[in-house]
């Protein structure tokens, strides 16, 4: 067994593969990049190397240099998480030939399953169901209508470099056919300099489902169950899933075993994914495999009891499997969240900070939080967003999605924007309930994207109670400062007026040992806490459920966030309730007049100057952030009276970058 | 008797009404609350106890004598803000617009007085349209009564002035002198003269918002300490923020009771200085983290924002908060800042209460602007401030204390009692490229040397263990520790005792 491995990777990948190389007794080195000298995975790791510049393309997927950081730390095997030069096989080679083993497959099964093409070649020749389609490249638009007719429309036309959707078209028609034939082409040959197009039939409903396989350098192969994976945002996994709550005992099984084939094709070792389409009637037909560990691995470990890095040690060291497929069971339901740092409520635009709060739920046999970052460090514009994975599991879907719902609301992550009340609400989304999703459902579900007031409280009577305990815990402790009149000390009264979305309701609040009875609406409801005050979770009972509601106190205003939704919410007694219903409402201020930043980022290039006649959708300024530029457009017609920064400037989120007269 | 007793509470019943229905009506629609509603808000329920409801203007000029309404304009008392007494007086815009008449100033000095008696704060709610111009001359007189009592209130009993409506004129010198105001966004106004004179005087055309709103007062002339969305908003978070401060000069700022323990780490605070000096982070975030339950009561946050100050609790105890903002300016001391600042820290020393400042600070703004502007008289104001202060003083340099500025923080030198400095700190006389320039200046040409020097200059100079070994730093802490150390630091400053010499009265550079 090896002694010491690099880990290639940073986040919360390079975290997990450092707990398990610990576990097994291994010293783990790290390699970071000027943005990550104080991230998570250097303070974990035994020893640490640096390896560049921020940009990954100047360190984590510097060749040269993670190999010289093995050599000059005498490193025997490198794991090279997801992304970055996990399935680059200049990468394994270069290793190979200094004699640093690659925790992962060999060059040439990466080889042959990173072209799309060769890949479902060779899964035909394994027998692997495969979409109907063209598996040579498509010649011209008139040879893709010929092939349409032979398969059936609708066909989607793809690139065979392609990835993430780009060179992508679907077409419902002949015309449809001929038009995406000549955009994809166009697409792929700009994005990715190679411009073959091959196609296949389209599946109406898809749902994403993929079969962990594990293989040794021995010729043993075994599959760990299926993963679903449909629910998806812009081809962005959000939330996986194992088992599936689609496919049955039979159709796994035949899954697992196609898979297992293609893996043997190709001479596969390690840790990898065989990615099928499955459509409504549970036909399945293979995608592509995706020969490295999986973001969402967890599921498959929490519900298996495998550590598949542990695997992927074991077996890059030369041993054998450990377990043979008769091994492999399906223990509970385990569910996978993406948490991403981007703002549901702003198109998803990420957001990067300092995390000011950043205190995942407690993990115990039912959480797991596999995370990257820490309270007080910082997610950076230059790589991914995640920053956490929460995966909590159950004896059934229903317990392990009742978990998840709990540890959402548990997350507390402030300084900057995520993605978790667009979870929580679409964990709790009757189609995600019952089990109806495909690779389409947040597109349909939320066509216009996500926003604060799509979630409802679900029981607005557990959050008003909660409130009054909350309120009446802070009046009380008022009434208990020094230099009170004599004989005047201050009484609270029990009885307040809760305000919450234009409605008033009234509640009786009796302290009781360790919380409040709150009377309200003819209920009693017993709210139990060990929550102090300016603590940005409430944490407790009401009439003994469990309870989480996240609170921020501005001034009279808390705002209370459960389950995905969020209220503001005030509270004041009877007289000044009654008077607070005189106060004029508010227009918030008017905005449109300003162009905002949406997000950090650095100016590329202002196109406008101080008196500029503008239409709406005019190009106004172009933002860089997370390696996206983004074009900001001018909303109305109007005049520029103010340009407030120059192109190479940077801007904070919300800063006002120009100004309509 | 019983007529006596049935005219009373008919008397009662009539100056309840005020102004009469249909005023009170006309306030409620501009969003506003009548007098008498206010200090129900303000007020712990039922503790008002009314003075001078019977009292009514004395002037027979254009018809007032048929014009008398109970009160004449103004609710005047004490009550309890969660069990502690308070003085107030409450102007009522629908008796003759809430103008000040010789009575209604009366009122208002009576409670003044009574306050100042019995060592307890006076809080006005203004709303008047100014002088009671029927009475003339001795409408001006009362004014004058009541800036007199401003002045000899001062630094004896807190005032506070909520301004809710019109506040115009000479009015506007009541508030001025207070210690705090407060305003109400869209409805209350001040300025000294209003739209219509400057737009005859000056052909300047502006609204009455614009000239003298809470958003002018709060962001552009710092006259505004705190502004809110309506009345209710505003009584509100008064109740709340009297809870910070002392009843009168001779007692300490009130305890209550924290859950949150002394010694709580907060291990976030490590990494909040970021390794690039020129890098900026926000200081309220450290103020958040060190205080009690992480409640921080900020003073001006719209105004002069390269500092802030305001209000927090240590182990239940008030204290007053200074820090530069190193996300605005860099966190540079310019007139506006020194001056908002300084007003602070006289208050809080006028009243026991102990002050932290966390230091955050390249020097003092340069350019003309500030120069011809008078920098030099201004910032002098906080550095006396510092200086001339008794009460408990903690400073935490938190990165750059650089040149004067040093000294005007808080230093050890201005008898800063307890002075910390996390690991970051810098405590130089400028940054070292500055110093660099000017120590070597034959070498300006040649970038490579200035670097070279400049980095020989940062390792020796840009940390905080110079000023640690002459004792003017008297430990180096880990920024986690410092609710910790500050905690401990104010324990044992608790019963400190330090009298400046007698004079009459000190001579601050105003």
């Amino acid at each position: 067994m090896f002694k010491k491995i690099l880990i290639a990777n940073r986040g919360e990948i390079a975290c997990r593969v450092i707990k398990s190389a610990r576990e097994m007794g291994i010293a783990t080195v790290a390699v970071y990049s000027d943005a990550d000298a104080e991230a998570l995975h250097v303070q974990l790791a035994d020893e640490a190397v640096h390896i560049g510049a921020a940009p990954s393309a100047e360190s984590y997927l510097r060749i040269d240099r993670i190999v010289q950081a093995c050599l000059d730390t005498g490193s025997e095997a490198v794991h090279p998480g997801y992304g970055f030069l996990s399935e680059n096989s200049a990468f394994c080679e270069a290793l190979a030939n200094k004699g640093i083993a690659f925790i992962g497959p060999k060059p040439r099964a990466i080889e042959a399953m990173g072209d799309k093409i060769t890949s479902k070649r060779l899964a035909d020749d394994a027998g692997v169901n495969t979409i109907p389609g063209y598996t040579d490249v498509v010649k011209d638009a008139d040879h893709a209508v010929e092939i349409a007719r032979d398969i059936g429309y609708p066909v989607m036309l793809k690139a065979s470099a392609g990835g993430g959707g780009k060179g992508m078209r679907i077409a419902h028609d002949e015309a449809g056919c001929r038009d995406g034939f000549l955009r994809a082409q166009n697409e792929a040959r700009s994005s990715f300099g190679d411009d073959r197009i091959f196609m296949e039939k389209f599946i109406e409903e898809p749902r994403h489902i993929e079969i962990q396989v594990m293989a040794d350098s021995h010729g043993n192969v075994i599959y760990l169950n299926e993963r679903e994976c449909s629910l998806q945002r812009r081809h962005q996994k959000v939330i996986e899933e194992s088992p599936s709550p689609f496919i049955d005992a039979e159709t796994r099984k035949a899954m697992g075993e196609q898979a297992v084939a293609l893996a043997k094709a190709v001479d596969y070792e390690s840790a990898g994914t065989v990615e099928f389409i499955v459509d409504r009637d549970r036909n399945f037909y293979f995608l592509e495999m995706n020969t490295r560990l999986q973001v969402e691995h967890p599921v498959t470990e929490m519900t298996t009891g495998v550590d598949l890095v542990e695997l992927m040690i074991h077996v890059a060291a030369g041993e054998r499997l450990p377990i043979a497929q008769k091994d492999v069971h399906i223990d509970g339901w385990a569910i996978e969240a993406r948490v991403y740092a981007e703002d549901p409520f702003r198109n998803f635009l990420p957001s990067t900070g300092r995390l000011v709060y950043y205190r995942p739920p407690a993990e115990d046999r039912f959480v797991r939080v596999d995370t990257g970052v820490y309270e007080g460090g910082e997610v950076s514009m230059f790589y991914d967003p995640m920053v956490a994975k929460l995966v909590t599991w159950g004896e059934d879907r229903d317990q392990a999605i009742r978990k998840m719902r709990a540890a959402l609301d548990k997350f507390i992550v402030r300084g900057i924007s995520t993605n978790i009340a667009f979870l929580s609400a679409l964990i709790a989304h009757e189609k995600y309930r019952t089990g109806d999703i495909s690779t389409n459902t947040i597109a349909e579900e939320y066509p216009d994207g996500f926003h604060p007031g799509d979630v409802p409280h679900e029981d607005p009577a557990e959050v008003i109670a909660v409130m009054a305990s909350m309120v009446r815990k802070y009046r009380d402790r008022a009434a208990q400062i020094d230099g009170q009149l004599p004989g005047h000390r201050r009484l609270v009264p029990a009885d307040w007026v809760i305000i919450m979305g234009g409605e008033y309701h009234t509640v009786h609040v009796v302290p009781m040992e360790g919380g409040h009875d709150v009377q309200y609406d003819g209920k009693t409801y017993a709210v139990r806490s060990n929550w102090e005050f300016g603590q940005p979770l409430w944490d407790g009972t009401v009439n003994g459920e469990e309870i989480h509601v996240q609170v921020r106190r501005n001034g009279q205003v808390y705002t209370l966030s459960r389950g995905g939704s969020q209220s503001e919410v005030r509270a004041m007694n009877a007289r000044a309730a009654e008077l607070y219903k005189l106060m004029p409402e508010k227009e918030p201020p008017d905005t449109s007049r300003h162009i905002t930043a949406p997000m950090p980022g650095l100016l590329v290039s202002v196109a406008v100057t101080d008196g500029d006649e503008v239409k709406a959708g005019d190009e106004l300024a172009v933002l860089e952030a997370m390696k996206m530029e983004n074009t900001l457009r001018a909303e109305r017609n109007g005049v520029i009276a103010r340009v407030n920064f120059k192109a190479g400037e940077s801007v904070e989120v919300d800063e006002i970058i120009m100004e309509l007269k | 008797m019983k007529h006596i007793v049935d005219q009373l509470a008919q008397k009662r019943a009539a100056a309840a009404l005020g102004g009469g229905r249909e005023r009170i009506d006309r306030q409620h629609a501009r969003g506003k609350l009548t007098a008498r509603e206010r200090i129900e808000l303000l007020l712990d329920e039922g503790s008002f106890e009314e003075w001078d409801t019977f009292v009514e203007h004395r002037c027979t000029d254009f018809g007032m004598e048929d014009q008398k309404v109970l009160g004449d304009g103004v609710v005047t008392g004490y009550g309890t803000i969660n069990g502690r007494m308070v003085f107030v007086f409450s102007q009522d815009f629908t008796v003759f617009g809430g103008s000040l008449s010789e009575t209604h100033a009366e009122k208002i000095c009576k409670v003044m007085d009574q306050a100042m008696k019995v060592g307890a704060p006076v809080i006005g709610l203004n709303d008047s349209g100014g002088a009671r111009i029927q009475e003339g001359v001795v409408s001006l007189g009362g004014y004058a009564e009541v800036f007199q009592r401003n002045v000899l209130a001062s630094g004896v009993v807190p005032q506070i002035s909520v301004v809710m409506g019109p506040c115009a004129g000479g009015a506007v010198y009541s508030p001025a002198m207070t210690d705090f105001i407060f305003m109400v966004k869209d409805t209350s106004y001040m300025f000294v003269t209003g739209p219509d004179v400057v737009k005859t005087v000056t052909h300047e055309v502006v609204t009455a918002e614009d000239l003298g709103g809470a958003m002018t007062h709060s962001t552009i002339s710092g006259v505004c300490d705190c502004a809110y969305d309506n009345d209710v908003e505003a009584l509100l978070m008064v109740r709340r923020f009297i809870n910070y401060l002392p009843s009168n000069n001779k007692q300490k700022a009130p305890f209550r009771p924290t859950p949150d323990a002394a010694d709580r780490m907060e291990m976030s605070l490590d990494t909040l200085v970021p390794d690039n000096p020129n890098k900026p982070y926000d200081i309220k975030e450290a103020i958040h983290k060190i205080v009690d339950d992480n409640e921080f009561w900020e003073l001006q946050p719209e105004h002069a924002k390269n500092i802030v100050i305001g209000f927090a609790r240590m182990e239940g105890n008030p204290v007053g908060i200074v820090a530069n903002q190193p996300l605005v300016q860099a966190g540079c001391l310019d007139i506006k800042s020194s001056i908002k600042a300084a007003r602070f820290v006289r208050f809080c020393d006028a009243f026991n209460i102990p002050i932290i400042t966390l230091v955050d600070v390249p020097g003092f703004m340069p350019g003309t602007a500030q120069e011809y502007g008078g920098i030099i008289k201004h910032g002098a104001k906080l550095l006396f401030a510092y200086a001339e202060a008794t009460v408990p003083k903690i400073t935490v340099i938190t990165r750059k204390a650089y040149g004067g500025a040093y000294d005007v923080m808080a230093s050890k030198h201005l008898r800063g009692d307890v002075n910390l400095a996390w690991p970051s700190a810098e405590i130089a006389v400028m940054g070292p490229k500055g110093a660099v320039e000017i120590i070597f200046r034959k070498d300006i040409g040649d970038a490579d040397k200035i670097a070279e020097r400049t980095e020989a200059y940062r390792e020796k100079f840009a940390n905080p263990f110079i000023a640690a070994s002459r004792g003017y730093i008297d430990d180096v802490i880990a920024p986690h520790a410092t609710r910790k150390r500050i905690c401990r630091s104010l324990a044992m400053l608790r019963e400190k005792q330090l009298e400046n010499p007698w004079r009459k009265h000190d001579n601050i550079p105003l």
